[in-house]
């Protein structure tokens, strides 16, 4: 059936046409007139959508935003990039399939048996009052191995809506580090996509200090037998950050394993949200999935929501979940204390240790560094002395 | 006189404890405080160091002449007084060497002498890990996490070869530790033993004792200090058992 609706024209409209005109690929073209329609007839998501109930996208909706082409190209994408492209999910919500009109899409292919020593790097900032799509395509050949760092970074108020799309082929091993840091007054929606093979490994550490809102969805799906997947990450946030993580690991075959720690710590009046669903499907026996959700409260003002949630349908499975939301211990306290660190300082070091724990399985010298730094900046602490 | 505690009342959640202990220490000197479970001695090493959810109700403990309930725990530290306790905590997060460094730093701050950067700091910790022998690859490892028993309490007494503390309470130090740990720990203890400083050993078991010898021996029961007397006390109190001292001041 066909919608005689007309579309009321919105502000990304006629920046569309200039993608749209600018696109040398059929497909890529058809990929981005479905996405804006779907996007025209559905809108950002509001607080009634279930998914989107404590994320409230409405101040980002209501800003005047300029897309900001940072190439104008076109897209030449091989087969199997092409293949990766069309399987995203561009009708999740109205954030994803505007991210699909307007992707900027950069790609990499390792290719088989490749071991690539030093991290593929993928950065990005916008300016000022413009809007960014980053969409990257990953294809991990098998047996291949590679680092992968995301990044978003900046000092403007801007509104980030990335995409990545990863294919980790049997026996292949890829690291991805996704840290998020733009500025306390940007808006940033983000989606990873990931897809595993046979034997594979993904190992992910995803990072989120920055934004005034962030979202950030992750899903993981195991496509064959023995895969792994280590899905980690932190959110840390002070005055009235709100960060949102949304994350589904699909267990459909069996034998793989997923263990997913996120931390959160929250300071001021912050916002955090986790929502953790693993799902063990029928088929999928032999399983071992592992979820965890701790969070520091490091004021009476601030807020988390949490909800892991296991989904089992397969009695042959080694299962675990727990959340937590609580102050720093007390005896913890006291012992730094009784070895003379003032309060301050004893629960800053505290707190810097709770974040450690996913910061340290960054193995890049430079980015763990850095986030170090900030980290402690925030906590006003310095270690140094 | 280093320490001097005066008829000392003090409890936990309302509850009275500690009910007149006398206690008095003086540099150079090892006391060990040895009583049964629930006679009070965990609750003195912990009003001594400060924590706060014990109450002292009435009495009063002069550190060099000056009082030291009114200190804060850090305060009380970076003064020199030092708990090994009997259950460290895990810190996980946080290596070792940064966390000693910054003990260090900070009491060498308040005392207004030097600081060390983390290279000098860690030639420092090389020298003192030696008293406790302990590897050095322990210093880059979260503080305690991971770490066996008697790991943990090598741990304490490395802090202590650290931090100098001029009067160290060593909260059952011993417990849970096998002989070879205990041994290790026992030495460590002896190097730092000087006439500059005291250390008070709270312990259930004479055990410890034949390791680090007392010049003091006190019998804790119900509260108060029972029975006082040198090391063959210790060896006394072995020997016949708790009752025997609860039987002598008609405790419970």
């Amino acid at each position: 059936m066909v919608s005689l609706q007309p579309v009321i024209a919105n502000q990304f409209t006629e920046q569309f046409r200039e993608i749209l005109k600018a696109e040398k690929s059929a497909s890529v073209k058809a990929f981005r007139e479905k996405a804006f329609r779907f996007f025209n007839e559905n809108g950002f998501p509001t607080v009634r959508n279930e998914d989107w109930k404590y994320t409230n996208s409405s101040k980002l909706a209501g800003e005047n935003w300029k897309v900001e082409v940072i190439s104008s190209e076109g897209s030449r994408l091989d087969q199997r990039l092409e293949g990766l492209l069309n399987k995203f999910n561009l009708e999740r919500n109205g954030f994803t399939a505007l991210n699909a009109a307007f992707a900027e899409i950069v790609c990499v292919t390792i290719p088989k048996e490749m071991r690539v020593v030093e991290p593929i790097t993928f950065e990005f900032s916008a300016l000022d009052g413009s809007a960014i799509f980053p969409h990257i395509l990953v294809i991990a050949e098998s047996g291949s191995k590679a680092t992968i760092v995301e990044s978003y970074a900046g000092e403007a108020r801007n509104f980030t809506n990335s995409a990545i799309q990863i294919l980790v082929e049997d026996n292949a091993n890829l690291t991805h580090y996704r840290v998020q840091k733009e500025s306390a007054e940007a808006f940033h929606v983000g989606t990873t996509e990931v897809s595993l093979g046979r034997a594979s490994l993904y190992n992910a550490t995803t990072i989120n200090i920055g934004a005034q809102l962030s979202r950030h969805d992750i899903d993981v799906k195991f496509t064959a037998e023995g895969g792994e997947a280590f899905v980690d990450g932190l959110y840390m946030l002070n005055e009235s950050q709100h960060s949102d993580t949304h994350s589904i690991i699909d267990h459909t075959v069996p034998n793989c394993v997923s263990h997913q720690n996120y931390k959160g710590v929250l300071n001021d009046r912050s916002r955090g949200v986790f929502n953790g669903k693993v799902f063990v499907r029928e088929n999928a026996s032999g399983t071992d999935a592992k979820q965890s959700n701790k969070n520091l409260l490091l004021s009476n003002d601030a807020r988390v929501d949490t909800k892991p949630q296991l989904e089992i349908f397969n009695d042959d499975v080694k299962c675990a979940h727990g959340a937590t939301v609580g102050q720093l211990e007390e005896e913890e306290v006291f012992y730094l204390l009784s070895r003379g660190l003032n309060p301050e300082l004893s629960r800053n070091l505290l707190t810097y240790g709770f974040a450690e724990e996913i910061i340290n399985k960054i193995g890049i010298k430079s980015i763990k560094k850095e986030l170090d730094e900030a980290v402690l900046n925030r906590l006003n602490t310095n270690l140094e002395a | 006189m280093l320490l001097e505690v005066k008829d000392l009342h003090a409890g936990i959640e309302g509850k009275e404890i500690l009910k007149g202990l006398n206690l008095q220490v003086n540099k150079g000197e090892v006391h060990a405080i040895m009583g049964p479970n629930g006679s009070g001695k965990s609750t003195l090493s912990k009003v001594l160091a400060g924590h706060p959810t014990y109450e002292v109700i009435s009495g009063e403990v002069l550190y060099e002449g000056k009082n030291l309930l009114e200190l804060e725990p850090d305060e009380r530290a970076r003064e020199g007084v030092f708990m090994a306790f009997q259950y460290p905590v895990e810190v996980p997060g946080v290596s070792n060497s940064q966390f000693l460094r910054l003990a260090y730093n900070e009491k060498m701050k308040h005392h207004g002498l030097e600081e060390l950067d983390p290279l000098e700091f860690n030639d420092y910790l090389k020298e003192k890990a030696k008293i406790v022998d302990m590897d050095p690859a322990f210093f880059k490892r979260s503080v305690n996490e991971g770490f066996s028993g008697g790991e943990k309490k090598r741990n304490e007494i490395l802090q202590m070869a650290v931090l100098e503390p001029k009067l160290a309470v060593l909260d059952e130090t011993d417990s849970g530790l096998d002989i070879d740990a205990l041994r290790i720990v026992a030495e460590g203890v002896n190097k730092l033993r000087s006439t500059n400083n005291a250390i008070i050993l709270v312990t259930h078991y004479q055990r410890l004792l034949n390791f680090i010898v007392p010049d003091v021996v006190h019998v804790l029961a119900n509260g108060r200090i029972v029975k006082e007397g040198g090391k063959e006390l210790a060896y006394e109190l072995e020997e016949k058992g708790y009752e025997w001292v609860k039987g002598a001041v008609g405790a419970k």
